[in-house]
């Protein structure tokens, strides 16, 4: 591998490590506020993209409808809770949290012309994607909100497969790939780096710092870290745990559609796509231990690095080697860390 | 339902279970293979996630090393199954082996989101060698040869998958019983009491997560050898994690869980592949949909799956059972001649961070003697407790037990040493019975390994159960012995934890705060063990905040406050110490 190669090979580590750095910083969010491993969080972006790319064809896309069930799912359990109350006066107030509001872009993506200016496209798609995340928390997750991590895992993994056969009603078998919004290159001496690319690395440094200081400079941040921690503790102070779930689902549901909507012109979307791309973010994730946010960055970045070497070489074993990195970085960060602690003591009650 | 039912039980199911294939056609017994071949790999997560604690999703990718490793070797260089089958058990132990050891001292979530990773790599493996036939998978796969039969058709492979099914379910039931089996159920919960009894944590989980391998290569044997042709789809994500729903649904807690969850989501696929292409055209997406949807809702409702259901409306009132009237047969340790030094702490101090829980404590005890550690709440005595034991590893100074350097050593060395402890915070684990619990305690005393446990050949383990019903009669909980400890009040659980620690004959016995939630008697009864057990020569360190209890039963009393030791000498000298007066009391202004 001669230098002009390296480059070329880092550039592409380096623009596919960006891609799955997003990914890891939403799920290390979600896992900060919620203990969730949000495994179907890969599985988000690909309905951004794929929504876009439906919108670029003139079609509706499924996912109008899939809000609209999931917003009717999640009002009749809050209403059914409100009956059971005898709180029925109220009843507005999930109406329009859990019915008006995420369905809101649905229902202008229904009346509004199909030929859309793309950036008009773009911004629809990544709103109608937004109110899942949410939605999905507290349909499936806020129930068993005070599970243990591993069924919390076992529940997302299960939630994966819902939602990529939904993926598949919704979009089909086929592959999507959307139009570029800059096509120009930056030509950097010799190499010329895609704006796409420099537009996800940005995005993803800046976005790693903004969640640094969020939670770890912010009370709001902090609030959303204790709930993970303790949740009947941070009840116990004032932190409305439940609210504080879904707004770190609604954040990194905007990461992921923003994400899959960045990188559907470069890359061919199917309904499966974003599992596999959101996976790879979780190994790098893992790398950063899954708590601090640029380790996360850090550890996507050298996954990304991983995959275009991999690649280079052995084309066709490239997703063996990157999951397959995922036992000697454990195994690296248990040797770096030392004896084990006993962090995770859980006593049965 | 007594054992003699039981057994009836069982004899029949095997009876009707040999005469199904006869009644039933090919179809039907295709699918009963399928669920036998499931059972294993369900078995496995039992035993893992049920048992054990740990959650894999990457279950598919062992039962994928066992089919392709006897596929291949039996293609390609004509060997018999059975050397298939040898090569795979080695190859599939090999593999999870060193993932087992890369992945399993990451505690917590750590291990199941690895699973999901390597599970897929190993499947996208199998895509990608030459060898292997790609993604076309490989074909002509000879059947398996027994007595000089061949097991070609569906209906004589039945009875190898089903003899090795119901083997399997019986060697699981024995090992759950056994000396490894208990350490391993204790493991859910934390570390630290399996360490302070001396189980090495690290090599049960070891054990355990090469023995659900194990078990799931025997299933992929079976189903390469059954289907005679094999692709790497078979083994996909997916697929691991069906097997892992089959064991949450059939009750991961519960070994014929296995069993059961299998045949409900096998007949629940088969039913939906059947009903759902009626519905619409969309089957396959609808398969999936409804399947990820059901597990949600099973984990929203019923965590613990279908068997516990069943047994709460089933299972009677637990029995009774008493001591036996001989000696347990199981030599006692010698103990240190009276006189000589124990235990001997030297200045040890622990920070946490900015805080010092414990600053510089010094003091020694004697064989045979009892040693109080009295003072306020927060003054550093269970700190002191976990320095010892081993928990905590002191910022400096050293403790030697028994002559030995102790510091910074592992609990489960310090506990082979013949150190047994109880807990300030209780730790049983509430759904084994008292009983096992208690025998938990004896873990060092004996050493049957799992191929014992699991065949039954553990002849010391009658004794161990004679130990244990002994020191409940001791501490006045044989009655309730055969009761889950979780069912116990807080007092009475501070008895099981004082049996498990006579289980284990200890040297030194230290007790954090026994006599907490005892009634008047249960404590005269408490102090009078105590006192036989010194008579014996047994060396007893307690933290406790019951005076009167501690003054007519401690030999000396040392005195903590802010982490420093601020008084040591004999319990009357204590109750007239003004400094001690002062901490408790608070100064005179």
């Amino acid at each position: 591998m001669d230098f002009d190669i390296a480059m070329l090979v880092t550039q592409d580590g380096i623009s596919n490590g960006a891609i799955y750095a997003m990914m890891a910083l939403g799920m290390v969010l979600i896992f900060n506020s919620t203990r969730i491993i949000f495994v179907p969080f890969g599985d988000l972006a690909a309905y951004a993209a794929l929504t876009l790319g439906f919108f670029q064809l003139h079609q509706r896309p499924g996912t109008i409808w899939l809000v609209l069930v999931l917003s009717l799912v999640a009002f009749a359990i809050e209403a059914t809770e409100l009956v059971l109350r005898k709180a029925t006066r109220r009843i507005w107030r999930p109406a329009f949290h859990w019915l008006a509001l995420p369905c809101l872009p649905s229902a202008i993506a229904l009346i509004v012309p199909a030929d859309l200016p793309l950036a008009a496209q773009s911004a629809l798609a990544v709103a109608i994607v937004l109110p899942i995340g949410p939605l999905l928390y507290r349909i499936i997750y806020r129930p068993v909100a005070n599970a243990s991590v591993l069924l919390l895992l076992t529940v997302s993994v299960a939630l994966h497969f819902a939602l990529s056969g939904v993926a598949l009603l919704c979009f089909g078998p086929e592959g999507l790939r959307t139009q570029a919004f800059l096509e120009s290159n930056l030509d950097v001496g010799q190499f010329s780096i895609s704006s796409q690319m420099l537009m996800m690395v940005i995005a993803a440094a800046a976005l790693s710092a903004a969640l640094y200081f969020f939670f770890d400079r912010t009370v709001a941040g902090k609030a959303l870290k204790a709930t993970a921690m303790n949740r009947t503790g941070a009840r116990l102070v004032g932190i409305r745990t439940h609210s504080a779930g879904a707004t770190a689902f609604l954040i990194a549901t905007a990461i992921a559609a923003i994400t899959g909507v960045l990188i559907s012109p470069t890359t061919t979307f199917y309904y499966d796509t974003g599992f596999m791309t959101g996976l790879k973010g979780f190994v790098g994730a893992t790398f950063g231990g899954f708590v601090g946010y640029p380790a996360a960055v850090l550890g996507a970045l050298v996954i990304g690095v991983i995959e275009s070497v991999s690649s280079f070489y052995a084309s066709a074993l490239k997703e063996v080697i990157v999951f397959g990195s995922i036992i000697p970085i454990v195994l690296l960060r248990w040797l770096a860390a030392g004896s084990a602690t006993p962090s995770d003591e859980v006593e049965e009650a | 339902m007594t054992r003699r039912h039981f057994n009836l039980g069982v004899a029949g199911l095997i009876l009707a279970a040999a005469l199904l294939p006869l009644i039933l056609g090919t179809f039907a017994t295709t699918l009963l293979n399928y669920i036998g071949i499931a059972t294993l790999v369900a078995l496995g997560l039992v035993l893992l996630t049920g048992s054990g604690g740990m959650t894999s999703f990457g279950q598919g990718a062992f039962v994928g090393i066992g089919a392709y490793t006897s596929a291949y070797l039996t293609i390609t260089f004509q060997l018999s199954p059975w050397i298939g089958l040898i090569a795979a058990l080695a190859i599939t132990a090999i593999v999870a082996a060193a993932i087992g050891y890369a992945t399993l001292h990451l505690g917590g979530h750590y291990l199941p989101i690895t699973t999901i990773a390597w599970g897929l790599a190993i499947y996208l493996l199998f895509g990608n060698f030459e060898a292997f036939g790609r993604h076309g998978g490989l074909t002509h796969i000879p059947p398996i040869g027994l007595f000089g039969f061949q097991l070609e058709r569906m209906d004589q492979i039945y009875y190898l998958i089903w003899g090795t099914v119901f083997g399997a379910m019986l060697a699981a039931v024995n090992l759950l019983q056994s000396r490894e089996g208990r350490a391993i159920r204790a493991l859910r919960g934390g570390g630290v009491l399996v360490g302070s009894l001396g189980v090495d944590a690290f090599r049960s989980k070891l054990a355990l997560f090469v023995i659900s391998a194990l078990l799931a290569a025997v299933a992929g044997w079976l189903y390469a050898h059954m289907q005679r042709f094999i692709s790497p789809s078979t083994f996909d994500l997916r697929s691991g994690i069906e097997y892992l729903l089959m064991a949450v649904l059939g009750g991961a807690g519960y070994v014929s869980g296995a069993l059961i969850g299998a045949v409900v989501v096998i007949l629940a696929k088969n039913w939906l592949q059947d009903l759902l292409p009626l519905l619409t055209s969309n089957s396959g997406n609808l398969e999936t949909i409804t399947f990820g949807l059901l597990f949600i809702l099973l984990l929203q409702y019923s965590p613990e799956g279908v068997v516990p259901l069943v047994l709460r409306r089933v299972r009677s009132k637990p029995g009774t059972v008493s001591a036996g009237p001989s000696d347990p047969a199981l030599p006692y340790r010698e103990l240190p001649a009276r006189g000589s030094q124990l235990l001997k702490v030297e200045g040890i101090t622990k920070k946490f961070g900015g805080l010092t829980a414990v600053d510089g404590v010094s003091f020694a005890v004697d064989v045979g003697t009892i040693l109080a550690l009295i003072g306020p709440n927060g003054a550093g005595k269970s700190t002191t407790f976990n320095l010892i034991a081993g928990v905590l590893e002191p910022t400096s100074g050293k403790v030697v037990f028994s002559g030995q350097d102790i510091t910074g050593t592992p609990q489960r060395t310090i506990a082979a040493l013949g150190l047994a402890r109880t807990f300030q915070h209780v730790k049983l684990r509430s759904s084994m019975s008292v009983l096992e619990n208690v025998m938990l305690g004896a873990y060092l005393r004996t050493d049957a390994g799992f191929v014992k446990g699991a065949l039954r050949l553990d002849k010391e383990d009658a004794v161990v159960r004679e130990i244990a019903l002994r020191a409940l009669t001791d501490v006045g909980l044989i009655d309730r012995a055969l009761e889950p400890a979780g069912s116990l009040a807080l007092g009475q659980q501070r008895l099981v934890e004082i049996a498990r620690s006579l289980a284990a004959d200890p040297v030194l016995i230290m007790l954090d705060e026994p006599a907490a939630g005892l009634r008047h008697g249960e404590k005269q009864a408490l102090s009078e063990l105590l006192q036989g057990m010194r008579a014996r020569g047994v060396t007893i360190l307690l933290v406790e905040h019951d005076m009167p209890f501690l003054m007519g039963l401690a030999d000396r009393v040392v005195v903590l406050d802010f982490g420093r030791k601020i008084a040591e000498g004999l319990p009357a000298e204590i109750r007239a110490n003004a400094k001690v007066q002062e901490a408790y009391l608070g100064g005179v202004a």
